[in-house]
């Protein structure tokens, strides 16, 4: 989506406050010409009818959506969250049991309560499944409620404990998938999804969840965020909240987690609570960590890296029919970058998309680092 | 009555001697290094593995229970030295994610291994003489493994006691896990402390998974999963990082899983008469047969409460609450 080349920013961190002489025109180009490549190559997609690559950038958009809400919810906040996955199966289930039409539900799920039994958010506005955008919207705000909830309690711990709680909240929505037969159907799976999802739906939410993240970043919450998660003791100490941007990250995270699970519900058609796992769990972290914990493009990175790998090496065991040896291979890629480059490709710097044609672009490359800024700031320091 | 809650009592016991064996080995590592090794039930699974191959070669089990332990001691050293060793000192999350990548990489070397071997995902673990069956104490009937479960983990675990306070090594890795630059400074040799550590864990980590494998028959590269969540939870209950807290918490953690299952339902377990109806109407409403299939869910629920209640664990330190 974003273009892949071009040079970490080092204005990232600079002081809010001082308008960009550039102006909101040239800013404003860099993110409107990759918006509009990737507008032209989807199109171009959707008419050549490869449906093996369409469901490829499919799948890939969902897990941009993943992983930006991860980096999100624990890249900026520092809090790590392992359970977003079980907002992810939250989302999935709820878009799916909403929009199952009338006279399938009935046979389907015969044991819904009555509230939940009329409902059917399967109507089409011309081409446009109206239904299923309120059913991910839907899916999206109740798992955001519940995030909420969850966090208001979680977001008290930080380092590894909240990484295992939120561990022992997977664990917890697993189990309760498993066992309310009534709504999932249990361990059975649950198909006769429609199919809603295509290159527009998935593309347009996974631009819209990478715009969110990145203004959230740039943001005075993302600057609390980062702040209380460099040092927490001296980011109080100057009055920099603590609970409310991290709360707000997660919360965030989670709604477009779930947004991710409805999307994937409406793609992949039929499913089992067996998906939302932890196999599912580890892959979105390895691209969260390959990439950068912190860095909006990172994600990207790692997101198309991850998935293009992991394709090949799929193919790779279906003819070889050595299966696990994917997974080893990217556990072994996982642990090589923890050992040599813990910050991941690009720490928490960005590909400076938005200023990629921006006057004095050329000084803020990396090689022109002792040049002043264009805008008369002092010259940015490296880390 | 009284029989049933005996039969509940040994299961407990049973249940939390596997969770206590567990959770020594990651409160071990975790006292030293910070390191929670999630990929420590990963070493149960080996364990079973090679006990169900060595048993399956026909190998009796005075010869296989020395492969399988030290198999799994190996894998616990080399695990050590390849991937936490490079890494120590990372921040706890970077740890923590390494220790999944060791955890997938020995789940899925496990199913190769066993595709290879032409062998099916699931295999019937051969219930070896000795372990399977049922015994009879007084008017109790009790699974066999059970008994062996709760007498193995108090000898292993009494055994390490001794370990830790009566030799020159167990000292060493106490003042390791009181402070390892200050125990290396005088001269202790980390890597060795680190190394022991990994191997006690490994060893206790096989006997469980023996057990383990004969209580449910069945074994897949994917079993250490919960045990080693449920272990992690019994040594945080009982105060991370203290080996007589994980051994505690693993058996209140067993009491805890045995109640829950005991209580659901207990409204149509009571003798008639014993109590007055609205209150057996009242249990059989709220605490339905049905809510037992949630059990792992409450569990969870309460390690989240025991993090925010009392983050230190019932037998932890208040000045190491800044480790949460």
């Amino acid at each position: 989506m974003t273009a892949p080349a071009g040079a970490p920013d080092r204005a990232d961190r600079a002081p809010d406050g001082a308008p960009d002489r550039a102006g909101t025109a040239s800013r404003l180009a860099g993110p409107g010409l990759a918006i509009a490549v990737a507008a032209i190559l989807f199109a171009l997609l959707d008419a050549s009818g490869q449906s093996f690559w369409q469901g490829l950038v499919i799948n890939l958009a969902i897990f941009i959506i993943l992983v930006v809400a991860l980096n999100l919810s624990s890249g900026f906040t520092g809090v790590f969250s392992l359970g977003h996955i079980g907002f992810m199966a939250l989302g999935a289930y709820t878009s799916a049991i909403l929009t199952l039409p009338l006279r399938e539900k009935g046979d389907y799920l015969p044991n819904l309560p009555d509230w939940l039994a009329g409902v059917h958010l399967d109507n089409q506005v011309g081409p446009i499944p109206v239904g299923f955008l309120v059913a991910t919207l839907i899916a999206g705000i109740l798992v955001a409620a519940i995030a909420w909830l969850v966090g208001r309690v979680l977001m008290r711990l930080s380092g590894h404990f909240v990484a295992v709680a939120t561990l022992g909240f997977l664990v917890i929505v697993r189990v309760v998938l498993f066992n309310a037969d009534s709504f999932t159907r249990g361990s059975r799976t649950f198909s006769n999804v429609a199919p809603y999802t295509n290159l527009w739906w998935a593309g347009a939410w996974a631009l819209l969840a990478v715009y969110v993240v990145w203004r959230l970043k740039r943001s005075p919450y993302g600057r609390e965020m980062l702040a209380q998660r460099e040092d927490r003791v001296a980011a109080q100490s100057v009055g920099i909240r603590v609970m409310e941007p991290r709360l707000l990250a997660f919360v965030v995270g989670a709604f477009f987690s779930a947004v991710a699970g409805a999307l994937y519900a409406h793609f992949i058609t039929s499913f089992s609570p067996t998906v939302f796992y932890f196999d599912l769990t580890f892959r979105v972290i390895t691209m969260l960590v390959i990439g950068g914990m912190g860095s909006v493009s990172g994600s990207l990175i790692g997101a198309v890296a991850i998935t293009f790998l992991a394709e090949g090496l799929r193919r790779i065991e279906d003819t070889t029919l050595l299966y696990g040896l994917s997974q080893i291979i990217l556990a072994v890629i996982f642990l090589f970058i923890i050992t040599f480059r813990r910050e991941g490709l690009l720490g928490q710097r960005e590909v400076p998309l938005d200023r990629l044609f921006a006057p004095g672009w050329r000084q803020r490359l990396p090689w022109a680092r002792s040049a002043v800024g264009s805008d008369g700031s002092p010259p940015h320091q490296s880390r | 009555m009284g029989d049933y809650f005996l039969q509940q009592v040994v299961n407990a016991l049973s249940a939390g001697s596997l969770y206590a064996l567990m959770a020594v080995g990651l409160a071990m590592v975790f006292g030293i290094l910070r390191l929670i090794n999630f990929a420590h039930g990963d070493l149960m699974m080996i364990a079973a593995y090679l006990a169900a191959f060595s048993l399956g070669a026909g190998l009796p089990l005075a010869v296989a229970i020395p492969i399988m332990v030290a198999g799994t001691v190996l894998v616990a050293l080399l695990m050590e030295r390849i991937a936490y060793r490079p890494i120590r000192g990372a921040p706890d999350v970077a740890m923590l994610l390494s220790s999944f990548a060791v955890g997938q990489i020995l789940q899925n070397g496990t199913l190769l291994t066993t595709r290879i071997a032409g062998k099916p995902q699931q295999i019937a673990f051969p219930s070896p003489e000795g372990l399977g069956g049922v015994a009879t104490i007084g008017t109790i009937t009790v699974q066999q493994v059970n008994i062996i479960s709760f007498v193995a983990g108090t000898v292993l675990l009494g055994l390490l006691t001794v370990f830790v306070t009566r030799t020159r090594l167990g000292l060493s890795m106490r003042a390791a896990a009181e402070d390892l630059v200050a125990a290396q400074l005088m001269g202790i040799k980390v890597n060795r402390v680190v190394a022991t550590a990994f191997a006690i864990g490994g060893a206790l980590a096989a006997v469980a998974g023996l057990l383990f494998a004969v209580q449910a028959g069945q074994i897949n590269p994917y079993i250490g999963f919960t045990p080693v969540l449920k272990a992690f939870i019994a040594a945080v209950i009982g105060g991370f990082g203290s080996i007589a807290g994980a051994v505690l918490g693993g058996y209140v953690l067993g009491f805890l899983e045995v109640l829950a299952t005991a209580l659901t339902g207990i409204g149509d377990l009571l003798p008639p008469g014993s109590v007055p109806d609205p209150v057996r109407e009242f249990l059989q409403h709220w605490l339905p047969s049905s809510l037992a299939s949630y059990r792992d869910a409450f569990v969870f629920v309460a390690l989240i409460l025991v993090l925010l209640v009392r983050p230190q664990g019932i037998l932890g330190r208040r000045d190491r609450e800044e480790s949460l």
